[in-house]
């Protein structure tokens, strides 16, 4: 019989579920945890913010595919670690979070560093329990985890209150998890595959609209598949970059507010969507009622909520999208004739090409083009959030699932640095970028100590134009330029690297980016390039809020 | 329109704030709730009458109760064959002259007088909405000095 503590049970039960990276920050409430591990197998990354704790075991998550943990102590540890598990809800990211919690008979009692963490969480984790019981714990740690990574992935909070962290019980790990209020959909409904086959098989014009989903459920080979076997054109959502080849003759690159024209277009002239793990987001969608006009919609999805929540679906399936996908290929008895199709489309690539102005200035697409020919697509690319990343959705070729890791549903600024940290941590070896810009870079910009003292050799390219881009394109479009709190006065970047003990650079001439982004990938030490770009550059195409997709500012419309 | 959902959940701590969280973070009031143990004392049934204002932000909260690990099912009762009872108690002011008038208004209505005291009495009915509304309606001339509903209970048929 193995009587151990609280403390000792959560590590133990960590390790079983196959943890081997946490990131965290210890307190007060959390001693008897930090107690464990100071001499346990599995380590933990101390960041320099709970934040970006979250947000790194977020990435690691986003780049395996495991599950990402952190653990905070309670109070301000754990309302510090609520953007990241927020960012992770509206991403599906599977993630169980760790909070501490002051004595369950303090609870309620404004006791100090107490918050009532599963009450602010509610509604930003996928579940969340409160651990009253030593007995309870095994199982809810067994549960968190299930919960988790199945589904419709995201994460789970477990508050655990120090008394129950000393408290003695004697471990059973469980053997099995079944929730009888929880069993995801796994198998579609096998009419609905049918008459979705049968559909496609009619279609002229049918586009497939891919989404994070497809990354989850890694369908990208059944993607592949039916796109090729059928000749339908893809086009991808923010979160699902990567799950189809951007350099496939048949890519349409992103659609939405900042997606290619040819994409939107193919979209607003369809006969056919078939919408895979995508949740049509209003950044997607445009103005909703003038949302593809002609086209009959199949949905595939495992969360039933997303299926006729923004448009109206005419054929919904709740299930796997692997799964399902391969049923439909089966039932698909031919292929479509799209070849009329497919030359309207390539008529558009030709007709309203994605362009910048190509001159001596230095201007962002200039070097993300750079880092993809130098990269082959094959880097792990994070970013923060606004023109950054929107410049790096467009102009970095992304060919492989798990190599894209950006803030989407949340669109949090900050995410970008320690998402790559969490990347790196989970695939050594592998170039990691996080491509930020001046403003976003500095929410979090602490945890440079954890990658410098961790030896985790990310690379940082600022894109700096001295503004907050994305804001400022807005104020410039739509609010007469009034450039409201939107320029910035930076610190030096390179001192500030150099500071950390990582290197620095800048770069201010277009012919120095190649030889500086060549010497950073080669150097195994975190770089940070400072890039002094363009400053008023905008990200193009643009629709704007509240319009139809193909009304696109940038000559594209 | 008014909807009157069934839902099975976990007798747990916690579940109740998770589903009244999905009407409130949409400003939907709740109109009348009523939670108990049922036959298996680990399941709890909440019986929840909203009016919906936009049918299809009701199909969505119905989706995302459905979606709560602690929800079991979601049942909407609306357009289904259902028997709906509510429990009401009223203390009503009355003086021993007007006392025999009340007594018939009480006894058409089907209530029972649970308590005469002086100057007031506690009466008790449990009747459909609108037995109950018609019931209320008889005593408008009559001070009422405390009502108290235990919210609606229904069952399928």
């Amino acid at each position: 019989m193995a009587i151990m503590t609280g403390a000792q049970i959560l590590i133990e039960s960590l390790l079983k579920e196959g943890v081997d990276v946490m990131f965290g920050y210890p307190g007060g409430v959390v001693l008897p945890i930090f107690d464990v591990l100071y001499d346990s197998k599995l380590k933990l990354t101390l960041t320099r913010h709970e934040q970006g704790a979250a947000h790194a075991a977020d990435g690691y998550a986003r780049a395996t595919g495991k599950v990402g943990v952190c653990l905070s102590t309670s109070g301000p540890g754990a309302t510090n670690l609520v953007t990241g598990i927020a960012n992770a809800y509206m991403d599906s990211i599977p993630m169980v979070a760790i909070t501490g919690q002051v004595k369950t008979f303090l609870i309620g009692n404004d006791a100090f560093q107490e918050s009532d963490v599963t009450g602010i969480t509610r509604s930003i984790t996928k579940h969340n329990y409160l651990v009253k019981d030593i007995k309870d714990l095994a199982m809810i740690i067994r549960e968190a985890f299930y919960i988790a990574s199945t589904g419709r992935p995201g994460p789970v909070v477990i508050d655990l209150p120090v008394d129950v962290q000393t408290a003695k019980t004697e471990f059973i790990w469980p053997q099995k998890v079944s929730i009888r209020s929880y069993q995801p959909t796994v198998e579609g409904h096998l009419g609905q595959i049918k008459k979705a086959a049968k559909m496609l098989e009619k279609a002229e014009k049918p586009v497939l609209y891919i989404g994070g989903g497809v990354i989850t459920a890694g369908a990208a080979q059944e993607v592949l598949s039916l796109a090729e076997k059928a000749k339908i054109p893809v086009t991808m959502t923010f979160m699902g970059l990567g799950a189809f080849p951007a350099t496939h003759a048949l890519s349409l690159g992103m659609l939405g507010m900042h997606g290619t024209a040819y994409a939107n277009h193919a979209i607003m002239e369809s006969d056919l969507i078939l919408a895979v793990g995508a949740r049509f987001d209003d950044r997607v969608t445009g103005r909703i009622d003038a949302f593809a006009p002609h086209a009959k919609i199949i949905h595939i999805d495992i969360d039933p909520t997303s299926i006729s929540k923004n448009i109206r679906v005419d054929v919904p399936i709740v299930g796997d999208a692997k799964k399902t996908l391969k049923d439909i290929l089966e039932y698909m008895k031919k292929a479509p004739d799209t070849t009329r199709w497919l030359q309207t489309i390539e008529q558009w690539k030709k007709q309203y090409p994605l362009v910048y102005q190509k001159d001596d200035k230095l201007r962002p697409q200039y070097i993300i083009e750079k880092i993809n020919e130098l990269t082959r697509g094959d880097a792990i690319i994070t970013t923060e959030v606004g023109q950054n990343q929107m410049w790096s959705c467009l102009w970095y070729k992304h060919i492989k699932p798990r190599h894209w890791i950006s803030s989407g549903g949340l669109g949090t600024m900050g995410f970008g640095f320690p998402a790559a940290i969490g990347a790196q941590m989970g695939c050594p070896g592998k170039l990691v970028i996080d491509i930020a810009g001046d403003g976003s870079i500095q929410m979090n910009i602490q945890e440079m100590a954890t990658a410098v003292n961790n030896k985790l050799p990310v690379k940082i390219v600022i894109l700096n134009n001295g503004y907050l881009g994305m804001v400022r394109q807005w104020q410039e479009l739509f609010y007469k330029r009034r450039y409201s709190s939107t320029t910035l006065k930076n610190p030096d970047f390179v001192k500030l690297a150099e500071a950390y003990g990582a290197v620095g650079m800048r770069i201010a001439k277009k012919e120095d980016v190649e030889p500086a982004l060549k010497k950073a990938f080669a150097t195994d030490n975190v770089v940070v390039m400072d890039f002094i770009i363009e400053p008023e550059e905008n990200v193009f195409p643009m629709v704007p809020a509240g319009e139809a997709l193909n009304r696109m500012l940038g000559g594209m419309a | 329109m008014k909807h009157t959902l069934s839902i099975l959940v976990e007798n747990r701590f916690g579940v109740l704030a998770r589903v009244a969280g999905l009407f409130s973070a949409r400003g939907y009031n709740i109109d009348s709730l009523a939670v108990s143990e049922t036959q298996d004392p680990t399941v709890s049934r909440m019986t929840v009458v909203v009016n919906a204002g936009d049918e299809k932000i009701l199909e969505q909260i119905k989706k995302q109760l459905n979606k709560l690990i602690d929800v079991i099912t979601v049942t909407d009762f609306t357009k289904r064959e259902y028997i709906e009872r509510e429990l009401v108690f009223l203390k009503i002011t009355v003086d021993k002259k007007g006392f025999p008038k009340l007594r018939k208004v009480l006894d058409r209505a089907g209530a029972d007088l649970l308590e005469k005291r002086e100057g007031y009495v506690i009466a008790e009915l449990v009747a459909d909405q609108e037995h109950i509304k018609d019931f209320l309606g008889e005593l408008e001339c009559y001070k009422v000095q405390e009502l108290v509903r235990t919210g609606r209970i229904a069952i399928a048929k």
